[in-house]
């Protein structure tokens, strides 16, 4: 986890949610709270808590924070973690995911639209080398998790 | 001292051959006029950013794999997306810094034939225009200055945090975009909360909050006047362009603010015609801020 142990260093003044646009607009998004909760290694409540998903990754946690702690970074790995040990991710993150490793692209470009580049004058959209990725998928333990895990398709906002 | 003959290697990414070709139409022309030289990449993937919430690994190794496309070629990259620089570039750096990490990436990325050996650079396409090109040379080629028109700017969060990986010597990521407009002589507006989070990242598990954000950014927009927004990445524009009238009915509100992307903003400065910038391609279209331009005369 990046810079995790700096999380030792979270004394609860709140500044990440003061300026955190999520948490403006919804208190079920409070980066305060996870931090704190980290701490407490309250991690099974964590790992199945929805409001993971509700970052932006606008980082705006990370500069502002007096003791260098890197909020989004560990909410990021949280995210990580979650779908590691619990199975269960977006499902907009498993198209997504299934897309690069059909396509190499997060999307499936219609060929209308690659063929549209040419009226465009725009230079042709090169292949990625498919079995190349689909090997990095494999040597960092995804291939199994995406075809296995259960997903979800909204976060509902509890306040 | 500018580089006289700046060649890059450009990356499309994903989102903006799929949904915005306007911006990639629009970047490439003034990019020719202005005397850098794009080099297309023969083959390459997504930077990995979508994939990094829910495997830092792979998205990190898709990165580097790009990053070692780059090496081969012995060319820095250029992209147009806020989201590709900023995960192509914090990737680059992390690896280039931390040793552990470098070994753990090259382990995966052996099994494909490839070695990161940290000898590229990636750079965003308002750093070409500040560093390479110059703002003299932008100057120069304004054969119409836009001084009508007053607009407002999003940068956008990826090119201004996390600090430690995005700040660059020499230039200021929160005005640095308000420069860029104004050497095409038209007016850039302050209004509040200008690095705010356009929200995208999130709208695929939640609409409700992105929704709410971007409602609050045009409402900042609309209150100074703004005749238009202008962005540099596709994410952001999608949400303030091709998602307005969406906002605009969930909210019973009525905006109507053009968003453009800088270097069709750029380009109407350097005489290109709207129809070469892609402009109709809008979703809002900028009809009163086009009759502004070519009526002042």
């Amino acid at each position: 986890m990046a810079d995790a142990e700096k999380l030792l260093l979270c004394f609860q003044c709140g500044t990440c949610t003061a300026g955190c646009p999520v948490s403006r607009f919804s208190s079920f998004y409070n980066p305060r709270r996870i931090a704190r909760m980290v701490q407490l290694g309250l991690k099974d409540r964590l790992l199945s808590d929805a409001a993971l998903w509700l970052c932006t990754t606008c980082y705006t946690c990370i500069d502002n924070c007096p003791q260098g702690v890197e909020v989004a970074s560990i909410v990021r790995s949280l995210r990580s973690l979650s779908v590691k040990e619990r199975r269960v991710m977006p499902l907009i993150s498993k198209k997504l995911a299934l897309n690069i490793l059909k396509s190499g692209y997060a999307y499936i470009i219609p060929e209308s639209r690659i063929r549209r580049r040419i009226t465009h004058g725009l230079p042709h959209l090169p292949r990625s080398n498919l079995k190349q990725i689909a090997k990095l998928f494999e040597v960092t333990d995804f291939l199994d998790t995406i075809e296995n895990a259960e997903t979800f398709e909204k976060v509902e906002v509890k306040e | 001292m500018k580089n006289s003959n700046p060649e890059y290697l450009i990356f499309l990414g994903c989102t903006i051959p799929y949904r915005l070709p306007s911006y990639e139409i629009s970047a490439r022309k003034v990019l020719k006029t202005l005397g850098v030289k794009l080099v297309e990449m023969p083959d390459f993937n997504c930077c990995g950013f979508p994939v990094d919430p829910v495997n830092h690994e792979l998205a990190s190794a898709l990165a580097a794999r790009n990053l070692c496309l780059a090496e081969e070629k012995e060319m820095n990259i250029l992209t147009l997306c806020n989201g590709c620089f900023g995960f192509l570039n914090k990737v680059n750096k992390m690896l280039k810094e931390d040793e552990g990490f470098r070994k753990k990436i090259n382990e995966d990325l052996n099994e494909i034939g490839m070695e990161y050996k940290g000898k590229v650079e990636v750079k965003h396409l308002i750093h070409v225009l500040a560093e390479d090109v110059g703002f003299e040379k932008i100057r120069q080629n304004v054969k119409k200055s836009l001084s009508m028109i007053r607009v407002a700017q999003h940068t956008g969060c990826h090119l201004l945090r996390p600090s430690k990986y995005t700040l660059r010597d020499g230039l200021d990521g929160h005005t640095l975009l308000k420069e860029l407009i104004e050497l095409t002589g038209a007016e850039c507006l302050d209004y509040v909360d200008e690095g705010e989070c356009c929200g995208n990242p999130i709208i695929g598990v939640n609409e409700d909050i992105p929704f709410q954000m971007a409602r609050e950014k045009l409402e900042h927009v609309k209150r100074v006047n703004a005749q238009a927004l202008i962005t540099v990445c596709p994410f952001c524009h999608i949400m303030y362009d091709l998602n307005q009238p969406l906002i605009e009915r969930r909210f019973n509100e009525r905006f109507r603010i053009p968003v453009l992307h800088y270097p069709q903003l750029l380009g109407l400065a350097m005489g290109f015609t709207p129809e070469e910038l892609a402009i109709n391609d809008l979703r809002v279209k900028p009809i009163e801020l086009l009759n502004s331009i070519y009526n002042a005369e």
